[in-house]
This record gives C-alpha cells, structure tokens and sequence, in this order.
C-alpha cells in the first residue's frame, strides 16, 4: 500500500477518521447538539479529497487511477457517488440532529455509524473486484443494522434483527453467485472477466444467442449476483425486508437507507454489469431480467404502497417502486438506435438517483419535524398540517408532487429522461409500464397532500421546525426545483460520470 | 418556413409568466386578503389586454409567417439525449385560444371575488392554472408542452378539492387521475417521435415526421397521443371525469375547465393529431365522426335527465365537444378535395363554447351564491328579481343551442356545412344534438326564470356590478362573433393553411 493508494482512499479513509473523532469527542463534551456541526463540517473532508481527485482523474488519459493492486479505483463514476452519498449522509446527520433528543445516550456512536456506512458506500462505488465488493458491502450492511435497532424498542430492535440476518443472507447469496463467475472465468477482477468473456466468445465456447453456450454456470452466477444486488435496491422479488425494517428503524435512518444504500447498491451494478458483461456482448440476456424486475418492482411498490396507513410503510413501498424505475434504465442497453445516444440508460440512472436523494430526504425531513411533535406517522395524523406547519406540509406536497413525477419537479425530469432511455432502446412497453405506474402512484402520494390541505386537524398547536431540519427542507426543495426547470448541470455530470462504462 | 432561431420577442413569454410569477408572489407575499384580490384583478387584466395585444399583431396577410411571435432559446436542455428548447409562438389555431385563454381568466378572478376561504393559496392556484394553460397553447416544442400540459393539473386538483362542493375530493382526484393516464401515455409518443427525429419542435414535427416516414411506428404513435387528447377532450367513453369535476369545482374553476381546459384537448388533435399525422387521421376519420356523433347525442340525451344546473350544463359540453370532433372527421375529404370549411368550424366551436360555457357557468355561480341551489325543480320565476342575469342567461342559452346570430350558431353552421358532404348520414344524425340542445337549454330556461317563483327567493338581488363586468365581456364576445365570424375564422383558417395543405397533399397520393 503505497502513499498514492491512501490517497485514492482519502475520501473513505477521512469519513472513517471522522467518525472516530466524533466517538472520542462524544466522551469530553456535554452539549451534543455540537456533534452533528463537527459531523457535517467533518464531510467537508471527503468531498474535499474528491474534488482533489476529480481534478486529477480528469488529467488521465484513461480517465481513471487503479490503486491497491487493482481492488478499486477511482474515476468520475465513483467521485460522482461520492458527492452524492456524502450530500446524503450530510442531509441525514442534520435531520438526526432533532430526533436524537430521544435515544439520549450514544449520540456520537449514531452519528459515527452513519459516517462509518457512508464510507462503506463510497468505497462500494470504487470497488472493482468481486472480493472487495463483497467487503465494501458488509461495511455499509453491519453499521446500518446497529443503527436500525437503535431505538432500543420492540419495532426497532425488530428491524435491526431483519436487515441483519436478511443482509447475511443476502451476502451469501451473492457470494455463491460470485463463486461460480470466479470458477467460470477464473478471476475475481472485473475488467479479468470481461476479457475472459471475450476470450470465451471468441473461441466459440459462450454463445449468447444460446443463454451463455453449453455452461450455464454463468447464466446461474449472473442470476445470483443480480438476486444480492437486489436486496440492496430492496427490488421485487427481494424486498420482503423494506417496510419492516422501514418503519421500525429511526426516521433518520429509514432516510438514509432509502436514498443512500440505494444509490450505492446502483453504482456497484452498474459497474458490475457494464464493466464485467459488457453491452452487446451478454447485455441482453442481463438486461431482459432488469426489465422484468423493473416492472415487478414498480407494479407491486405502487399497488401495495396504495393500501397503508403509516407514512414510513408507505415510503417503504414507494422505493420498492422507485427502485423499478430506476432498474428501466438498467434494462435500457441501447445498442444504439440513435448514435452517440447510448449512455442514456446508465447516465438516467444517475440522474435518477440525485434527483430521488433530494426528493425523497425532503419527504423523511418533513416526517422528522412531524413526527417529533406529534410522535405519529399515521398519515391520518398529517391531517390539517398546512394549518399547523405551512412550511412542512408545502415541502411536503412538493416532495410528494417530485415522487408522482409532476412538474416542474425533478421527480418529473429524471422520469422524462430514464423512460426516455427506454424508447431509445426500443423498450417502449417499458416506457408504457412505467407511467401507467406513475398515475397509480398519483393516488397515494396524493392522499398525503389531500391530508395535509384538506382535513381538519384534531388539535391546531402548531408545529416547530427546528433550525437544521429547516435548512434541510429548504435545500432539498430548492434542489428539487432548480433541477426541475434547468436539469441540464445535473445531467451532463451524470454523462461525464458515465463515460468510463465503456458506453 | 419556420426557422427564425435565436428570436426573442418577449411578448409570449410574458403572457406565461405574468400569471405565473403573481402566483409566486402572492404565495410569498399576500398576506392581506383585499390586497391579494386586487392584485390578481390587476394581474388577469394586464393579461387580458396583452394577449388582446398577441391577438392582433398576429398578422393574417398574405406570405407572413406561420408562426408569429417567437420566443426562441435553444440553451435550456441542451444535452444531446434530450434536446429541449425554449420555445413559444402563435398561429392561427392558437393565438384565439390564447385570447380565450386572458378573456376567460379574468372572468375566473372577477368571479371569485366572494371567495373568502383561503384566499391568498386560493388565487396561487387559479393564476398558476391560467399560467399553465396559456404555456399549452403557445409551447411549441413538445416536451415543453407536456410539461405545460401536467402543471396544469395539480392547481386544479387543489381548485376542486378545496373551494369546491359536494364529493369534491373524489371529483379532484378522479379529474387528476383521468388526465394523467391520458398524459402518460401522450408521453411515451412524445418519446418515440424525439428518438426517432431527433427533435421535439412542433413547428417542424409535420415534415419530420413526413421525412422519416418507414421509421415512425405512425399509428402506435397516433394513439398513444390521441388518448392524452381525447381525456381530456373528452370522448365517450373516457368522458366520465367530466361531469363530476364540473359539478363540484368552485365557479371560476369550472369557467377555466369548461373554457379553456377541455379546449387543450382539442387545440392538440388540431396541431398533434391532424398536422404530424395527416395520413393516419385520414383513416380513422369515420371513427372521429361516430365518436363525435355518441358524443353529441349521449351528451344531449344525459342532459335531458339532468336536474342540478351544473351538471346540465357539464354533459352539454360533452354534447358541444362531440361538434368539434365531427368537423374535425371532414379532414377525410370528399372528391379528392379536403375542404377547410368543417375544420374551420371545428376550431371556432373551440373558442365559443368556450365563452358560451364560461358564460353559463358564471351565470350558474350567480345564481347558486343568491339561491344556495343549483336544483331546479327548486327555483323558478327568478327573471322577476334578477332581470340582468335572466336575460344574460336567455343570451347565453341560445347562444348555446346555436340560434342564428350568436357564436354558437356560427360555428355549428361551419362544422355541418363542412362534413355533411362527407359524412352525411352522421352528419345528419348529429344535428338531432341541435334540436335536443334546443329542448333541454329552453327547458332549464323555463323552469329556472320563468313560472312561478318561490318565495324563498324573493329577496334575491340582481347581478352587482363587479359581476356586471365579466357578463357583459363574455355577452359582447358571443354576439361580436356571432354577428361577424371573420373575426375569428379569418385567423383560424390561416392556421388551419398548413393542416388542409398535408391533408391534401396525401389524399393526392392516395388516389395516384
């Protein structure tokens, strides 16, 4: 391990330095609320070294810089992870800042975990061999259980129990799955196993016109991986977990596991599955499962979502659906009906996922502020709160309007941009099934809003938004709709993250 | 030809941002209620003075320019896989609507001057919604336009479901729902055209889409825009959102959904379906013309039933809808000419159904803020206590069973003369919908002004002068058209130039 190895590593390695200082800083001082301030201003650290990084990796020819023996390496597709899982962890750590009043004890070990997952995250985003994926993996999987049990009570120590054994499982399976990539291509490096694959084809051996030749060893590994991966993106039919865990997890929590392990478990397949089994060579066996999961995910996450009470669950079903966008465009593998036009599936998933941090952080941000007032998340709860909290609620209703996907909303724009990805590799049932997902999805995001404006509340106190939840909400709308009417920015970053893909 | 780029006159973008940059500033700044009236008066009159200022510098003469008024930026989404411009202009089809659009928003802020819950989200909503209609009708690149088309929807969800009536809520969302299945799949067309020609400019859309003709899966696309366009039209049988929303949204609201919101649907199977897709509409012209036919006659026959005044007036709109859809079966043509006469005809019926039914729903408002009822088994003799608003009911009543002289006249006239030689039987059938509007619109008149009166109302005052103002505005507007229909045909058929032309262009080539 050299100097320039740490170097590479500086963003997870400081996240990790971080939240250490804070474990050790929670012991001296007595006002906690300094913790979360030293936590923020502490990842200003890693977004400091990816900017070093950005700049350096834009001075290679190659675009990328390969460290500790070719286990992982850092181009814009990784960096671009890292600003958006270390914006996240920042958005989660400032709406702890209120909740935390009631788990008291151990503030500085919550705050530290979510650093310590966070950094697993980004070195998730970086990994590009099969081993140190499968460790990045358990990083972010162990921290994330301890939080989800952190309340300390039936439901929560419930949640915590499931995510752990259903993440073990998880990891075994995509371990097995790994296994026999390993046995059939003999290595563990992804970029090793797309020459192997090559090699393969070219002597005849692996047809994909013949699912993968006479081997279906590797069919059976791919499937694997995929059934692994999709537990981190809570996909159908691995999704069994979510609303559990969702709603019995801290509110802060359930956030973070939305929007940042979802983003992370996206950064791992797409670099996976475009570096390993490159587009046009087993693409399209890889990408007719997406399509299908695509579909599932969403029909199941919307129908289901429509039936609860409890605002968390709901929001637990809604990624479920959400994650079956997002997976259109995985299954969006244009071989290239327009030219120059292929990276619209990969790039749509990036912009997808920034979009659905700001959108949906918005949402657990208002869930936060109500929740400690009214210690409620029945939706029926939310009723009058346009009355009792106008910020809040109108947040709220934009973050709800961003999630359906009507303008002038991100929600709207990424939509627009990743069905479109699926028209331009000639998926247009996709594209069909995906807003016709989007209308019933309408129903229940909607209820909320009608809640909130319509019914009378049951006593009219009104409702305080502390100071760092306030900037939360307004930062996240404000993103939201910028984004919404001039996504253009947003958008050429996730082309230029996507270039080293190989599209 | 249209390409002008980089053209920034400021004229359209104004008329779009007026509205909606005072929602914006009341929802940050409208603290007092007066003041927020008074503000959104000013605002929607300003409005209505400019886009009566687009109305008349768009320039019919000969060997002027399609498209007028161009506000053009290329450099809004300029990535290459989803190239988006900033782009709005008028022709004739919509600088009317635009019109339409000022004249009927300032009818809906005056109408809600009585409003006194919530008002300052209340007029947020109604600006926001006047702004978004008006972007529908001057966006000329596509994605632009869906954009315009969905922002629409949420101000109305907000109109209906709080300032309404009766099953508001459930009318809301089933208005809300409706539209947006329609628009997803509207989407997804959008889609497929961007990726096949590579552009989302409507201006140019028709001769792209002639240009890449082998590649266009031109039905499946035709469809999936066409249902979009139907909702919210709407056609039988995807029309049931209608009558509901209508009865249970507050008066300005149903003025603006009556007015100008089912005229979207209209406004883009004139320049979606007809002008990308003349071949295709070509085909499916005798469906247009049965549809338009249920739909005059199952409007007319659901009225007959009707006792709530609103209601009635809802499924008369279906019924008039069903007109626009018959002169728009003309584009088949007959003998090998396509005649402009029932597009023509179609299109007027756009703007005078929409002052007629904006008319009658104020009228209604009227009423229901006097009487507390919209039933009208129980009201009757109100001519004696309020003469104004009788009489402005008699004129828009017959105006909207089409006596001659009035705008519905007009543009029923039209609308047969052009298609009877093309569809005469259906035509024919069509115009029972005439006689039918007759029974029904004389009917409720009857029985609303005339007879008896209840005494319950006999303390009932007649219209004010704030309400004056609006009536007389929709009034001069019928009978201007009515009397003098150049006024807006003149305009409307330089629009429809461009449409009859490709229409013709490929019966042409059909019958080589």
């Amino acid at each position: 391990m050299t100097l320039h190895d740490i170097y590479l590593l500086s963003p997870e390695l400081s996240l990790a330095g971080v939240a250490l200082a804070l474990i050790l800083l929670d012991l001296f001082v007595s006002r906690k609320s300094l913790l979360v301030g030293v936590g923020v201003a502490g990842l200003v650290l890693p977004v400091a070294f990816s900017l070093a990084l950005w700049g350096d990796v834009n001075a290679e020819a190659s675009g990328q810089m390969e460290g500790i023996f070719g286990t992982l390496v850092v181009d814009k597709f990784s960096l671009f992870f890292k600003f958006l899982l270390a914006v996240a962890a920042a958005l989660v750590l400032l709406i702890s800042s209120s909740y935390v009043e009631r788990i008291r004890r151990l503030q500085g070990e919550f705050y530290a975990l979510i650093l310590l997952a966070t950094s697993g995250m980004m070195l998730l985003a970086s990994a590009t061999e099969l081993i140190s994926i499968y460790v990045a993996l358990e990083l972010t999987a162990l921290p994330t259980a301890a939080l989800a049990a952190f309340l300390r009570n039936g439901k929560s120590a419930e949640s915590g129990m499931k995510f752990l054994i259903l993440s073990a499982i998880s990891s075994a399976v995509l371990l097995y799955g790994m296994v026999f990539i390993y046995g059939y291509t003999g290595t563990t490096s992804l970029t090793g196993i797309a020459e192997r694959i090559g090699q393969l084809m070219g002597s005849g051996d692996l047809s994909p016109e013949a699912a993968f030749g006479d081997s279906k060893a590797l069919l059976f590994g791919i499937v694997l991986v995929i059934a692994g991966f999709g537990f981190k993106i809570s996909s159908v039919p691995f999704q069994f977990w979510a609303p559990d865990v969702y709603e019995g997890a801290p509110t802060p929590i359930t956030a973070f596991l939305s929007v940042a392990s979802k983003a992370a478990g996206f950064a791992v397949i797409l670099r996976v599955f475009y570096i390993s089994f490159p587009v046009g060579v087993l693409s399209d066996n890889w990408a007719t499962i997406f399509a299908v999961l695509s579909v599932l995910s969403m029909t199941f996450g919307n129908l289901v979502a429509i039936r609860q009470s409890n605002i968390k669950r709901m929001l637990a079903y809604s990624t479920v659906a959400h994650a079956g966008y997002v997976m259109v465009g995985l299954a969006a593998v244009a071989s290239g009906a327009m030219s120059g036009q292929v990276d619209i599936g990969p790039s749509g998933v990036l912009f997808y996922l920034g979009g659905y941090v700001a959108t949906n952080l918005m949402a657990f941000a208002a869930i936060v502020v109500v929740s400690n007032r009214t210690d409620s998340d029945n939706i029926d709860d939310y009723a009058g709160m346009s009355r009792r909290a106008p910020f809040v609620a109108a947040t709220m209703a934009f973050a709800m309007i961003s999630l359906t996907g009507i303008p002038p909303t991100i929600g709207f724009m990424s939509k627009v941009y990743l069905f479109g990805a699926a028209v331009n590799a000639d998926l247009e049932w996709l594209a069909i099934a995906g807003m016709v997902n989007s209308v019933i999805s309408a129903y229940y995001y909607l209820r909320v809003v009608k809640v909130m404006y319509l019914q009378e509340p049951s006593d009219d106190s009104s409702v305080r938004t502390d100071k760092a939840t306030g900037v939360v909400l307004g930062a996240t709308a404000a993103a939201t709709l910028v984004f919404g009417v001039y996504p253009t920015p947003l958008i050429n970053l996730a082309r230029s993250a996507v270039g080293v893909l190989g599209v | 030809m249209t390409g002008r780029d980089g053209l920034f006159e400021g004229w359209l973008t104004l008329a779009v941002f007026l509205p909606l940059g005072a929602a914006v500033a009341i929802a940050l700044f409208g603290r007092n209620a007066t003041l927020v009236r008074l503000f959104a008066a000013a605002v929607s009159v300003v409005e209505l003075v400019l886009t009566f200022a687009i109305f008349l510098m768009y320039d019919t003469s000969e060997g002027s320019p399609q498209y007028q008024l161009v506000d053009r930026a290329t450099e809004w989404i300029p990535v290459q896989a989803l190239k988006v411009e900033y782009f709005l202009a008028v022709d004739g089809l919509s600088a009317p609507l635009v019109l339409l659009t000022g004249l009927l928003g300032m009818i809906a802020v005056l109408a809600s001057w009585k409003i006194e819950h919530r008002v300052r989200e209340y007029f947020v909503w109604l600006l926001a919604l006047q702004g978004a209609v008006m972007g529908v009708f001057t966006a000329l690149d596509f994605l632009m336009f869906f954009l315009f088309w969905e922002l629409e929807l949420i101000p109305m969800f907000f109109l209906i479901s709080i300032w309404g009536t009766g099953r508001r809520e459930y009318s809301a969302m089933k208005f809300l729902i409706f539209t947006i299945l329609g628009s997803a799949f509207m989407l997804v067309g959008i889609l497929i055209l961007f990726f096949t020609v590579g552009s989302f400019d409507m201006a140019e859309m028709p001769s792209l889409v002639m240009e890449h003709r082998g590649a266009i899966p031109v039905v499946l696309v035709f469809w999936l825009l066409f249902v979009a366009f139907a909702v919210k039209l709407p056609i039988w049988p995807l029309h049931t959102w209608l009558p509901d929303a209508h009865t249970d949204a507050p008066t300005a609201a149903s003025v603006m959904l009556a007015g100008v919101l089912l005229k979207m649907g209209a406004y883009g199977m004139f320049r979606v379906s007809a002008a990308m897709f003349p071949d295709v509409l070509r085909d499916v012209s005798w469906l247009l013309a049965a549809l338009g036919v249920i739909n005059i006659l199952y409007g007319a026959m659901v009225v007959l039933r009707q006792t709530d005044m609103k209601r009635l007036i809802a499924f008369s709109s279906i019924s008039h809808m069903g007109f626009v859809l018959l002169g728009l079966s003309s584009a088949v043509g007959v003998a090998g000419i396509v005649s402009e006469v029932g597009l023509v005809g179609a299109s007027l019926q756009m703007f005078t159904h929409g002052t007629i039914t904006g008319l009658l729903f104020l009228l209604v408002g009227y009423v229901y803020e006097r009487a507390h009822t919209r039933h009208i088994p129980d009201l009757g003799g109100l001519a004696g206590r309020m003469p104004l608003l009788a009489s402005a009911l008699l004129v828009a009543g017959l105006a909207s069973l089409g006596l001659p002289a009035t705008a519905g006249f007009a543009a029923e006239i039209h609308i047969f003369l052009g298609t009877f030689p093309v569809w005469g039987w259906m035509t024919a059938i069509g115009a029972l919908g005439v006689v039918l509007a007759a029974g029904y619109i004389l009917w409720m008149l009857q029985r609303v002004m005339f007879g008896p009166m209840n005494l319950r109302f006999a303390g009932l005052r007649d219209a004010t002068p704030i309400e004056i103002v609006p009536i007389a505005a929709l009034v001069i507007a019928i009978m201007a058209v009515g009397i003098y229909p150049p006024l807006l045909t003149d305009v409307f058929s330089t629009g429809l130039q461009p449409i009859v032309e490709s229409l013709q262009f490929d019966l042409n080539m059909e019958v080589r």
